[in-house]
């Protein structure tokens, strides 16, 4: 149970919050045309005469759309309805040419699923929390106005005209901006691990409008606005936060909230209403006559499940039963799909899975952090990662030795094995060596050994420090040690 | 079912048709005489059978997922009013 709460002049208020998600389908071709979809292309060269809605066009359904919208109902335990219809949705606007969209409004592709989001206690999320998914439908996105180039006309670009999108809508099920953020980056998650949709926010692959009303706690829900394509976690955090105060305020100054479509501004975290929707909602849905039923088949639907691949939920149990991985290292490397595939390739190169987990998340994170890059675009590959970790586990390398031979891969990008080899980073465990080193240094500090052996124990380190300087960092620590305590003791 | 003056305007603002008061005039009876012609259906019981998507017993058939069209820059723009840089110029919208 959340316990976030608004604090009124006359008492606390419940948020009650849904989210519509839009998430584009990564596919090669669009929905119902066979124009390209990748982002950045020059203006109107990935459209056809479809997408333009030119007279007499007939839209083709695009099957690899369909299996993506079933891969991801099947990632979230949903019903998949093996008919389902597309409908027009009725409307003007200068980037959608048709005068209607195409999506599913009575019988959408995918129905009732549910998505779980993780205790989080820091956020006010103090256990883990089943969000209901109402339905996931395909549909057509629109195209893209620019009002800034010219002084009395706004430029309009087709390019994104008729690229699937899927339509992800919640139940009214979250209670807090937190639970919100945490259910739109699962989300995201998600569809990255099952690959239908790459969730790049700053592209525009996902937006969420996003549903709120306020209520005494326990009664009945209060009228909701709706926050149109807001396009960070944090935004959809801001927004929330930002209208459910201002809908007690109107509550509480004795005013009714209407029904409306509003608008985030992020630049000063407010919500404004779009007056011009405010007769738009007369949508007139029918039956596009243009397509037939779509009907799967069951091989269809089991051809999509087995293509799925192993999801964070169960990865993260798996990491921890079975790998003996911490659950915060758990977390953390199932978190992502890329990640999670960076690691267990080093696995699969014969590393360890505890030391490797620990490497990743200190030494290899820390790296990536300073240089400010991701996983992907990682200096040091899986298998390299999982070389470095064998020649420490065989003793080859200390931790020392092994954080200096690190640094060298980052910036050369070589392999620990050469670079061991060409600097002589070897650590040695060369008894005859040490001792030499040893005998040399006890030598030099006679004072010191006399104040040692007068009970001065803490000069231990001090003979180690020296030892290990004269090598070179490149001596076995443990062997340092057990020669020092023989030779000191004698 | 009916319609009045108010409705009728509704849905030609709705389509973006401009009618004058006279066209309202005479939409109203005309719209009400097609409404009536259709309401016949409404004499046939339905109550055993299913809503018909299509007219034809079949289902749609699914596309490969591949790169057949677009690049016609010059086609698509062909017929619009105006044409700037490769987009469509419009009237500005903007809230």
């Amino acid at each position: 149970m959340s316990n976030y709460r608004i604090q009124g002049a006359t008492g606390d208020w419940e948020v009650v919050i849904g989210l519509e998600v839009h998430a584009q389908v990564v596919s090669n071709s669009k929905l119902f045309s066979g124009a390209a979809t990748a982002f950045g292309a020059e203006q109107n060269s990935q459209v056809s005469l479809v997408d333009a809605a030119m007279p007499g066009m007939l839209p083709v359904l695009n099957g690899e759309c369909i299996r993506q919208a079933v891969r991801t109902g099947l990632a979230i335990n949903a019903e998949i309805n093996r008919w389902s219809r597309f409908d027009r949705k009725n409307y003007f606007y200068a980037d959608l040419p048709q005068g209607y969209q195409i999506s599913q409004l009575y019988h959408p592709l995918v129905g009732e699923g549910t998505i779980l989001i993780d205790a989080d206690e820091k956020a006010g999320i103090p256990e883990a929390k089943h969000i209901g998914v109402e339905r996931i439908h395909v549909e057509q996105d629109a195209g893209k106005l620019m009002h800034d180039q010219h002084p009395t006309m706004s430029y309009v670009d087709l390019n994104r005209c008729g690229v699937a999108l899927m339509e992800i809508v919640s139940r009214p099920d979250m209670r807090s901006p937190a639970e919100a953020g945490a259910y739109v980056r699962k989300l995201r998650a998600l569809l990255r691990y099952v690959g239908s949709c790459d969730g790049n926010m700053e592209e525009g692959s996902m937006r969420a409008d996003v549903n709120v009303s306020v209520r005494r706690p326990g009664e009945e829900f209060g009228t909701r606005t709706e926050t149109k394509n807001v396009n960070s976690v944090r935004f959809v955090m801001a927004t929330i936060e930002h209208e459910a105060n201002r809908q007690v305020d109107v509550l509480e100054a004795g005013g009714k909230i209407v029904q409306e479509t509003r608008l985030f501004d992020p630049d000063s975290g407010t919500t404004r209403s779009m007056r011009s929707k405010e007769d738009a909602h007369d949508y007139r849905y029918f039956p596009d006559p243009d397509l037939l039923p779509l009907v799967l088949t069951e091989e269809f639907i089991e051809e999509c499940r087995a293509s799925l691949p192993e999801l964070p939920d169960a990865k993260r149990a798996r990491y921890i039963e079975q790998l003996g991985i911490s659950a915060y290292n758990a977390d953390v490397l199932t978190a992502e799909a890329e990640m999670a595939r960076w690691f267990e390739k080093v696995l699969d190169n014969g590393a360890e899975p505890k030391q490797a987990s620990n490497w990743v998340m200190s030494e290899l994170f820390g790296a990536l952090n300073r240089l400010g890059k991701g996983i992907a675009d990682s200096p040091v590959s899986p298998p390299q990662a999982a070389e470095l970790l064998a020649l420490v586990a065989d003793g080859t390398l200390s931790g020392t030795l092994s954080k200096q031979v690190f640094e060298i891969m980052l910036d050369t990008g070589d392999s620990p094995a050469k670079i061991v080899e060409e600097r002589g980073l070897k650590q040695t465990s060369d008894t005859g060596a040490i001792d030499a080193v040893i005998a040399d240094i006890l030598g030099n500090n006679a004072d010191k050994v006399a104040q040692y052996k007068d009970g001065k124990e803490a000069l231990f380190g001090f003979f180690v420090g020296q030892t290990m300087k004269a090598m070179g960092g490149k001596a076995n620590p443990q062997v340092v040690n057990e020669l020092l305590k023989k030779a000191l003791n004698a | 079912m009916s319609v009045d003056h108010a409705t009728v305007r509704k849905i030609a603002s709705l389509a973006r048709i401009a009618v004058s008061d006279a066209e309202v005039e005479a939409m109203v009876p005309e719209l009400n005489a097609i409404l009536g012609f259709v309401e016949q259906l409404g004499e046939v019981d339905t109550s055993a059978i299913q809503p018909m998507t299509a007219v034809i017993p079949n289902t749609l058939r699914l596309r490969e997922d591949v790169v057949t069209d677009g690049n016609i820059r010059d086609a698509v723009l062909a017929n619009a009013p105006a044409a700037e840089h490769g987009f469509f110029g419009v009237p500005k919208v903007i809230e």
